[in-house]
């Protein structure tokens, strides 16, 4: 059983298909990274996983379980019992998503005792030692400062704490980095390589940084306009890459190949097309070498291990 | 839905302003014939009550609906002058010390601290126990009182505009400043200002039916609807009626002046 | 520093005021007096001194809390508004605390729904209690529960129940700007990021609402309260007049209609100085709960 299974994920804000067929399988102590332009769906995808889509959107899937359990039926009170508990999550911003009016350690200790119980104090004690486990000097000190009182860097580190407060099996990362600074991105990075290896956590990383995908990730997905286009493990995706906006990635590479860490994502000339309602077949058509009358029509993921929704791998 | 609250408060001060206007031809009486005869008389929908005098009569047996309809010109005057005299002071000032920013600005912020911490009712009370009730007095005291929220958002909103590119533009092409102010920053920063102006100018009716209550607003016998409260008060136990009706009127006014400022603000998009 | 700019800039106001109505001399003494009555309260009062050094001299004696003799009552202006002054604390006090009970609840639910009929219908009670005539729902009142059903005193001073209706009818005036301040302040609180990672962590509605959001949104309503109060004790002359309450603001009106101007322009400053100390002490409150402001 796979830690966790989406199939088939739609996700529309009013007439906006944001997501219009996420397929996305994380298996126990991997690591699955998820790549794709901006606006393609990628943030929406994972809150969509964790029950926080914000008000007005609408959700649906075909299959959605975290360790065998149908996530779809959940309501908010069942859904919060996994939250923070065995499925964690950090955001794209640490500026802003700490509480202003708290301390770090009131904010880490009531995680743990609102899933694990226990004292206050014991809560504190696991918040500090893990506090000095993501490298944050003189821990205690920083259970009693609030949140402007540290750098974004030390923010983002103070919520991937929080995210281990309590052992999670699955821990999503929503571009931990792309706030912050170039050295404190490749070091933050590092140390969720670190932890992810050291705690067998299930991670789905999602990033636009393809050397940290090289380095790190044991899966690959590619995304493009609110579609899983490819998956692969990475060995395989960077070898033989099937889906020609994959390609096109790839190429634009600086060196193909060997990817040194910071490589973003290259640009492929033209636009992502406006997903509208009716928006039919390959959202890549626009700007495909490729491109034939077949891919106006709704396209499967085809293969087995090696997935690509393009009609040339059909 | 949002868009029935503009609708329902723009037909309440239409109809109120129709009735203002024309009181001098649909009023049924003279408002202040007085008829010791029939005092209190009771109205439409009470037992024994006088076709001729649809809302009954008040302690002197003037009649009511009539006193009702040229209330609601005191209201409206008082309302309107008002507002005309608090916009200038509150929209020059704000405009200033939003535009000059700096000492100008400093001097503006501490007019608008001022102002604020001085007791509205209690000064407008003691100006007019002083100088003696007319309502002259009680639209320059309420003007010289209400400027604050016309100040504060006139420099909020000229300081928004000050930056935006046509008006930099207005400097390079070397126009003059009070040009400047007058057709480039005022007609961007209207549609905020009408929006305090309906909130002010509920507020000043409100003031000015305060005052009137407490005897030193518009003087007696002119028919104001704070001045019929104040009347009605004595018999308010045994004829709640007479308190019931020009306070209904006053009340509705007031919210349909509101709902017009609501939703003119949510037209014109946030601040005020 | 602007307090004190200010304070003093009303204290000058408040000494204009009364001397622009030509002769206090006069008025003093009455329409019965004589020439030499009048004469004689003008040296009783020292009106006969230049403007400038009647002016430095009240300035002075204010700046000690000495605002002379009421002409009417024979009494120091300050022991009269220090004897009334507990009626009036009393009453806001009150009217605040009614204030913030209906509001902030009412506020949380038009955020927690916002957009259904429950917004809407708390936004319209908001709307109807700012176009409430506050002195028209004092007498209302009085009729409803002080004649007809009897719970409650209809005026005087006596007693808690004395306070409950004017407070209610004060508490009016303050209820739709904190309803309205509580409701954006949620809506804000509840889109932001740190709700968002409140939710990832699984915690519970309950703490998410009350801990996260509410001490977020909290923070303009203290400052707006406690400005409120400061409105509130300057409405009192309205309400306390009405239900007859002998507080300052009774005070205050009896005073204007016997031409009593040392009381008058005593409660004028008394008002002035309670508001910007009020609007201190809201900055001070606020530095306490906003651990940014602390530094
Ligand atoms: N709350 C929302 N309301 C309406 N549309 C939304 C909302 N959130 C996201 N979208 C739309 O969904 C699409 C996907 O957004 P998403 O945030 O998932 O992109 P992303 O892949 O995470 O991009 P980035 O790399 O910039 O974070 C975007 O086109 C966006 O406009
Ligand atoms: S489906 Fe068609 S348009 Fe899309 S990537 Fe494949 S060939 Fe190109
Ligand atoms: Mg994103």
């Amino acid at each position: 059983m796979s830690l966790l299974e989406v199939r088939d994920l739609h996700v529309r804000f009013g007439q906006t298909a944001a997501v219009r067929g996420a397929d996305i399988v994380v298996e126990r102590g991997e690591t699955h990274c998820i790549v794709g332009e901006s606006g393609c769906g990628k943030s929406v995808t994972s809150l969509a996983v964790m029950g926080l889509l914000a008000k007005g959107a609408e959700r649906r899937a075909a299959r959605m379980a975290f360790d065998g359990i149908d996530l779809l039926p959940m309501n908010e009170r069942a859904l919060s019992r996994l939250r923070g508990d065995r499925i964690a999550m950090i955001f794209q911003e640490p500026m802003t998503s700490l509480n202003p009016a708290y301390t770090v350690g009131s904010q880490m200790a009531e995680v743990r005792t609102r899933h694990k119980g226990g004292t206050r104090r014991a809560a504190l004690d696991r918040a500090e030692e893990l506090l000095g486990r993501v490298g944050i000097t003189a821990p205690g000190l920083r259970l009693g400062q609030f949140p402007h009182q540290l750098s974004g860097g030390l923010r983002q580190r103070v919520m991937i704490a929080m995210a281990l407060m309590n052992d999670p099996e699955l821990l999503i990362a929503d571009e931990p980095t792309t706030a912050l600074d170039v050295t404190i991105q490749a070091q933050i990075l590092r140390l969720l390589a670190q932890l992810q290896a050291e705690l067998g956590l299930g991670l789905m990383l999602i990033t636009h940084d393809l050397g940290v995908v090289a380095r790190v990730a044991t899966r690959v997905s590619v995304m493009y306009a609110g579609q899983v286009v490819e998956t692969a493990t990475t060995a395989e995706l960077f070898a033989n890459p099937r889906h020609p906006y994959t390609r096109g990635l790839l190429d634009c590479l600086p060196v193909p190949g060997k990817l040194p860490p910071g490589s973003q994502l290259g640009t492929i000339p033209g636009m992502v097309p406006k997903l509208t309602e009716g928006f039919r077949g390959c959202g890549f058509r626009s700007r495909c070498a490729y491109a034939q009358p077949a891919c106006e029509a709704d396209i499967p993921l085809y293969g087995t291990t090696h997935l690509s929704r393009c009609v040339l791998s059909a | 839905m949002k868009k029935a609250g503009l609708y329902v408060g723009l037909a309440i001060l239409v109809l109120v302003a129709l009735a203002a206007i024309l009181a001098p031809w649909i009023a049924p009486h003279d408002p202040y014939a007085q008829d010791l005869n029939n005092r209190l008389a009771v109205p439409f929908w009470m037992e024994g009550t006088n076709p001729a005098n649809l809302l009954g009569t008040d302690q002197l047996g003037r009649d009511y609906l009539s006193r009702l309809l040229y209330g609601a010109r005191v209201s409206l005057i008082i309302g309107v002058l008002t507002v005309i005299v608090s916009g200038v002071i509150g929209i020059t000032l704000g405009v200033l010390g939003g535009f000059f920013g700096g000492r100008v600005d400093d001097v503006v912020l501490f007019l608008i601290t001022t102002r604020l911490a001085i007791p509205v009712v209690l000064v407008a009370l003691a100006v007019v126990g002083l100088f003696g009730s007319s309502a002259v007095l009680v639209v320059t005291v309420l003007g010289l009182l209400l400027w604050d929220r016309f100040a504060v958002v006139a420099r909020s909103t000229t300081m928004q505009v000050r930056g935006l590119d046509y008006v930099s533009a207005a400097w390079a092409a070397g126009c003059s400043t009070p040009r400047i102010l007058l057709s480039e920053i005022l007609p961007n920063i209207l549609s905020h200002l009408a929006v305090v102006a309906t909130l002010e100018m509920a507020l000043a009716i409100l003031l000015e039916a305060s005052l009137s209550f407490l005897g030193l607003g518009v003087p007696p016998p002119l028919p104001s609807w704070g001045l019929m409260i104040a009347e009605g008060r004595d018999f308010m136990f045994f004829s709640a009626w007479v308190i019931w009706i020009p306070g209904i009127a006053l009340f509705v006014l007031v919210l349909g002046i509101n709902l017009l400022g609501d939703g003119l603000r949510d037209l014109v998009g946030g601040r005020a | 520093m602007l307090a004190l700019l200010v304070s003093l800039t009303v204290l000058t106001l408040a000494f204009t005021l009364t001397r622009l109505s030509g002769d206090l001399a006069i008025s003093i003494a009455g329409p019965a007096a004589t020439q030499e009555d009048v004469e004689m309260v003008r040296r009783a009062y020292g009106l006969d001194r230049p403007l400038l050094q009647q002016f430095f001299s009240w300035v002075g004696r204010a700046a000690v809390g000495d605002f002379g003799e009421s002409f009417f009552f024979r009494a120091r202006v300050s022991d009269l508004i220090l004897e009334r002054m507990p009626v009036t604390l009393t009453l806001g006090l009150v009217g605040l605390c009614i204030a913030l009970v209906v509001s902030i609840p009412m506020g949380i639910l038009a955020a927690v729904r916002e957009n259904t009929w429950v917004d809407r219908l708390v936004q319209l009670v908001a709307m109807l209690g700012q176009a409430m005539p506050g002195f028209w729902l004092g007498l209302i009142m009085m009729i409803f529960f002080g004649l007809q059903l009897g719970w409650l005193p209809v005026s005087g001073t006596g007693s808690w129940e004395h306070y409950v209706m004017p407070g209610m009818v004060l508490a009016f005036s303050a209820i739709p700007a904190l309803t309205r301040l509580t409701r954006s302040g949620m809506i804000q609180a509840l889109g932001s990021d740190y709700i968002r990672t409140a939710r990832a962590k699984g915690l519970s509605r309950f703490s998410i609402l009350f801990k996260h959001a509410l001490r977020n949104a909290a923070l303009p309503v203290v400052s707006i309260a406690s400005v409120q109060l400061g409105f509130m004790l300057g409405g009192s002359i309205v309400i306390e007049s009405v239900f007859a309450l002998h507080g300052v603001g009774f005070l205050a009106w009896e005073s204007i209609t016997k031409n009593d101007f040392p009381v008058v322009q005593a409660v004028v400053l008394v008002l002035a100085c309670i508001y910007i100390a009020l609007t201190l002490a809201a900055d001070m409150l606020n530095a306490l709960l906003d651990p940014r402001l602390r530094g």
